[in-house]
């Protein structure tokens, strides 16, 4: 053997190597990493009680309250499971609405409600201009209806 | 072999100083193109369930750069492993010169994405698996310049640093799985996942103008710096002098 093939061996050996790392990686990141928990986790206690943790959602239609204060905000996070409330002081993201998706950065109240130092606003990955997207949202709508018409025929 | 003819610095330095004039040109014809059609032929807010308003344009800077950060990162060890296998001079000195621009486009996406972070997410930063993916092969890249520049003798440091690229390269499939992942579920994080299949034509064909530009921009100056190391290393050599003679 060359030694130029024996070196094509080895950085050919290495670069196995490395991908069989990053699969490894990959997997152990999948089943462990706890970016934030979801309401079904909270309710479950999985979340550690006397911790900061993350929780995400969507945030609940409706169910935005502003307290006398002026600054202090309520809301419902829910993973359509479960829903836990949460109250925050401070500015909401731009981006924060009913219906959106919200990570929200915290520990759990005595009272069961989760009271979050953050709230961050998560964006959908769709970019299309209002009227397009509106447009295709309607056609979802109407493609979910047609397909649940579909299945009520035998 | 036809393919080696070019592997040789002496005949690489003149077909380098031709190329990279056109380089340039194409760069700034795309990035002009990009950015024009960036700022005037796109929409002014996004709708739906994603109502960005102008600020969502910094994507046309933030995802090339990305792409390029991640791109040059394969290019690096690329040449790398040429560069072991076969011992030529010149890989190791693509791979020296790759080194730099990465780093920079990589600095860029991560800038960018923390101006985009503040208004829309709400913070300038969060250890979000995607964001800290990217920060670690910032480090890398900065790692491999810092790892050549501590080693003396260079030829000795083209190796060492050729090995650093290649373990490196396991960054490079978590960042891309961190936001291609197809279960959203598996892989919760704030950056948002991939999305070519819906983004509006003008959208893409702004954001993809600017990634060839920056592609070619790469290749400009990864050139300019090869050119440059190739007079470093070889200038006892013959063919450096006769030039040098020449030039006079």
């Amino acid at each position: 053997m060359k030694a130029r093939q024996k070196r094509l061996l080895f950085v050919a050996f290495g670069i196995l190597g490395v991908g069989v790392a990053a699969l490894l990686a990959i997997n152990a990141l999948r089943s462990n990493i706890a970016y934030f928990f979801s309401p079904s986790q909270v309710v479950a206690q999985e979340a550690p009680a006397n911790a900061v943790y993350r929780l995400g959602g969507l945030v609940v239609k409706d169910s935005l309250q502003r307290q006398p204060d002026g600054l202090t905000v309520t809301f419902d996070v829910t993973d359509q499971v479960e829903t836990v409330r949460v109250r925050y002081t401070g500015i909401l993201p731009d981006l924060f609405g009913e219906g959106q998706g919200v990570v929200t950065k915290g520990r759990m109240g005595p009272d069961g409600v989760f009271v979050a130092e953050e709230v961050l606003a998560k964006h959908d990955e769709a970019y299309m201009p209002p009227e397009v997207a509106d447009s295709l949202k309607t056609a979802h709508a109407k493609g979910v209806s047609q397909a649940a018409e579909g299945a009520k025929q035998p | 072999m036809k393919l080696f003819r070019f592997s040789s610095p002496a005949t690489f330095y003149p077909l380098a100083g031709r190329l990279i004039p056109w380089f340039w040109g194409l760069a700034l014809l795309l990035i002009a193109l990009g950015l024009y059609w960036s700022f005037f032929e796109t929409p002014d807010q996004l709708g739906g369930t994603n109502p960005q308003k102008a600020y969502y344009r910094i994507i046309f800077i933030h995802v090339p750069a990305a792409w390029m950060s991640m791109w040059l990162y394969l290019v690096l060890v690329f040449w790398s492993a040429v560069g072991l296998i076969f011992n030529t001079r010149l890989s190791f000195m693509m791979a020296h010169a790759t080194a730099p621009t990465g780093a920079i486009f990589t600095l860029i996406a991560l800038l960018t994405g923390s101006f985009w972070g503040r208004p829309s997410w709400g913070t300038w930063w969060d250890w979000d698996p995607r964001l800290t993916s990217e920060l670690v092969l910032f480090f890398l890249y900065v790692g491999y310049g810092a790892l050549h520049a501590a080693i003396d003798e260079p030829r000795r440091g083209d190796r060492a640093c050729a090995l650093l690229a290649i373990v490196g390269l396991v960054m490079v499939p978590i960042i891309f799985w961190s936001i291609n992942c197809p279960d959203p579920n598996q892989c919760a994080a704030l950056h948002q996942r991939s999305s070519l299949d819906r983004i509006e034509e003008n959208i893409l064909f702004a954001m993809l103008t600017m990634t060839l530009g920056f592609w070619m921009y790469s290749f400009a100056t990864i050139f300019m710096r090869v050119r440059s190391l190739i007079l470093l290393r070889e200038a006892e050599s013959t063919w450096v002098r006769e030039m040098l003679e020449r030039m006079k």
